[in-house]
């Protein structure tokens, strides 16, 4: 082996982390900088997303595609409580009345309260293991999507929501792209510290062995399904944060956000970044993101068509991957 | 001796225990009393019911019928998790590691607090990790320490699962073919370290088929026969008996 290809071998986490992340600032720089801002928010908030539902799928070894649904309910949480109580309502449906909390308010109520339901759906899921996790799981992204569409008082079903509130304290409003981004960088080194304290503790430790062989690790005296549990709520309240951030961001959601599509999408951040593996969750969200948004900007694609090639390149690039490098870019465990 | 003096001197006893798979009866109505001291060997053809018993010991199946008496408690129910409470750990068959971990990591993963909040809130305690590195050391396993221990070979394996066993510390060892496959010279430093384990007042028991091994290591011997106890005492005298002859031979 020659000494270059050696040091790609030795270095590749290191190559791919720089290759990944310096391909996507050049792209982003060349569309301007609001779009660097912009895409740069997007990304951040995925990679919340990815880093606390790689703490279910990598570490502990649970493929769940519930986490739309958390997602979704930390979104509508801070939706509900921060519309703006002056605008008119649809006038077909009855709606509760907004109180018109402000974002950073909501922001532990959303958290909170997505905890509380994902403990409560934990404990059903906790009874099933492996592809049927996998289903029930599946079950609760469609129950949270019918929810989403059909509640009308509370998620105005297929209206959406508008005039979400944007993160402010007192008199600052953080309505310029580059302060949302800002405050997107804080929540993500937070939740990257956070998560990477947890991955580094000996509870830590427990949840790759569960992953590994469960029965093995309870002859040990541990209690799996309190293990499993208590990470499914941490990774749900995660999920809540990146659906609190992408509210404030947006300023609007609605129904087709949290597709079961998307159920199955977001889980690519994790595979496509590397399992068990916190920052391949930041470079998972920079493939996934700038795929959607770099797809428009391919010379010759015809318009129209640039949702459909995007999948196309996803499933592609998916397939190699699980080919070749099944761990993902940086990822430290094989499905 | 009397009963008293039975019970008190043993490390665990089984009453009437069953478990059945369908028609089959993998260990029917046993009671057995495993002795507190030296190295307690069980054999039987192959389907006596051997690792079903160690099985239902340690929680990983659940008991039909009967009961475990563990501390003069008797348990209807055993928990995989109280295991350790119960004064017991054991190794598996088909050797069970934490493949895609490193072996430094499958030793410290049972050296850490078992309820999961301060797991949570716990990095690596420097007894834990000097604890750690002793094990690795006596097992040999020392340099391969940051290998994934999907990478290893069988016997070294075999190896890092009896020091994880190792890890724990309680009074009674379960190996489950221990030396199974295993060339000679890493049978001998498992012969060792059990040798070394009985000396230090543990209790072993092990389940073999090499009956020349069994004749060296163990103290007393269970011979199962269709989930039944077919014989049981001290070595020499039950390997001679026609009855267990005939087990081994009989077809």
């Amino acid at each position: 082996m020659t000494s270059k290809a050696k040091f790609l071998k030795d270095n590749f986490e290191m190559v791919i982390t720089i290759v990944v992340i310096g391909a996507a600032l050049i792209f982003m720089l060349s569309q301007g900088v609001r779009f660097t801002i912009v895409t740069g928010t997007i990304i951040g908030i995925f990679a919340i997303l990815g880093i606390g539902l790689n703490l279910v799928i990598g570490y502990t070894g649970l493929l769940s595609v519930a986490h739309i649904g958390f997602f979704g309910v930390g979104a509508y949480t801070t939706a509900v409580l921060t519309t703006n109580p002056n605008i008119e309502p649809p006038k077909s449906i009855d709606v509760i009345p907004s109180i018109g909390m402000s974002w950073f308010a909501a922001l532990p109520v959303s958290i909170i309260l997505t905890g509380i339901v994902a403990l409560l759906a934990g404990f059903v899921l906790n009874r099933f293991r492996d592809d049927i996790f996998t289903l029930t799981s599946f079950g609760f992204a469609v129950i949270a999507l019918g929810v989403f569409r059909n509640w009308l008082p509370v998620t105005r079903g297929p209206f959406g929501i508008r005039e979400i509130a944007k993160p402010s304290i007192g008199i600052w409003d953080f309505d310029e792209p580059w302060e949302y981004l800002v405050i997107v960088m804080f929540f993500l080194v937070v939740v990257l510290g956070i998560c990477w304290l947890i991955v580094n503790s000996s509870f830590g430790r427990v949840l790759t062995a569960i992953r590994e062989d469960e029965q093995a690790i309870q002859v040990f005296g541990y209690k799996a399904t309190y293990y499993k549990l208590a990470v499914w709520v941490i990774s749900a309240m995660i999920a809540a944060l990146a659906g609190t951030l992408i509210a404030g961001l947006i300023e609007f959601i609605e129904p087709p956000s949290f597709t079961l599509l998307d159920s199955i999408l977001i889980v690519s951040i994790v595979i496509i970044g590397g399992l068990a593996s916190l920052w391949g969750s930041v470079l998972g969200a920079t493939v996934f993101v700038l795929l959607e948004e770099g797809m428009r900007f391919v010379p010759g694609l015809p318009v129209g068509i640039e949702g459909q090639a995007r999948w196309a390149i996803l499933g592609i690039l998916l397939i190699v991957l699980m080919l070749f490098r099944p761990q993902g870019l940086v990822g430290r465990y094989k499905l | 001796m009397t009963t008293s003096e039975i019970q008190a001197a043993s490390a665990l006893e089984t009453d009437k225990i069953s478990k059945h798979f369908g028609a089959v009866r993998a260990v029917d109505e046993l009671s057995i009393s495993i002795p507190a001291t030296g190295m307690t060997s069980i054999v039987g053809p192959n389907g006596s019911g051997k690792s079903t018993l160690v099985n239902l010991l340690s929680g990983t199946l659940p008991l039909d019928g009967g009961m475990v008496i563990i501390d003069g408690k008797g348990l209807r129910v055993v928990h995989a998790f109280e295991t350790p409470d119960h004064g017991l750990t054991r190794t598996f068959q088909e050797v069970r590691l934490f493949d895609q971990i490193t072996v430094w990591d499958n030793i410290m993963v049972v050296l850490t607090s078992r309820p999961w909040l301060p797991a949570l809130f716990e990095r690596a305690k420097p007894e834990n990790k000097k604890r750690a590195q002793e094990i690795l050391e006596k097992v040999g396993m020392w340099e391969k320490r940051g290998a994934l221990a999907q990478n290893l070979s069988y016997g070294q394996r075999k190896l890092l699962e009896i020091g994880r066993a190792m890890a724990m510390e309680v009074r009674v060892y379960l190996f489950d073919e221990p030396f199974a496959g295993l060339f000679p010279q890493m049978l001998e430093r498992v012969k060792d370290l059990m040798k070394e384990m009985r000396d230090q007042g543990h209790t072993i028991v092990f389940i073999e088929h090499n009956m020349d091994i069994v004749r060296e290591l163990s103290d007393h011997i269970f011979v199962l026969d269709s989930g039944a106890l077919l014989a049981e005492g001290e070595v020499e005298d039950v390997l001679n008996r026609p009855e267990v002859i005939e087990a081994y031979l009989g077809d």
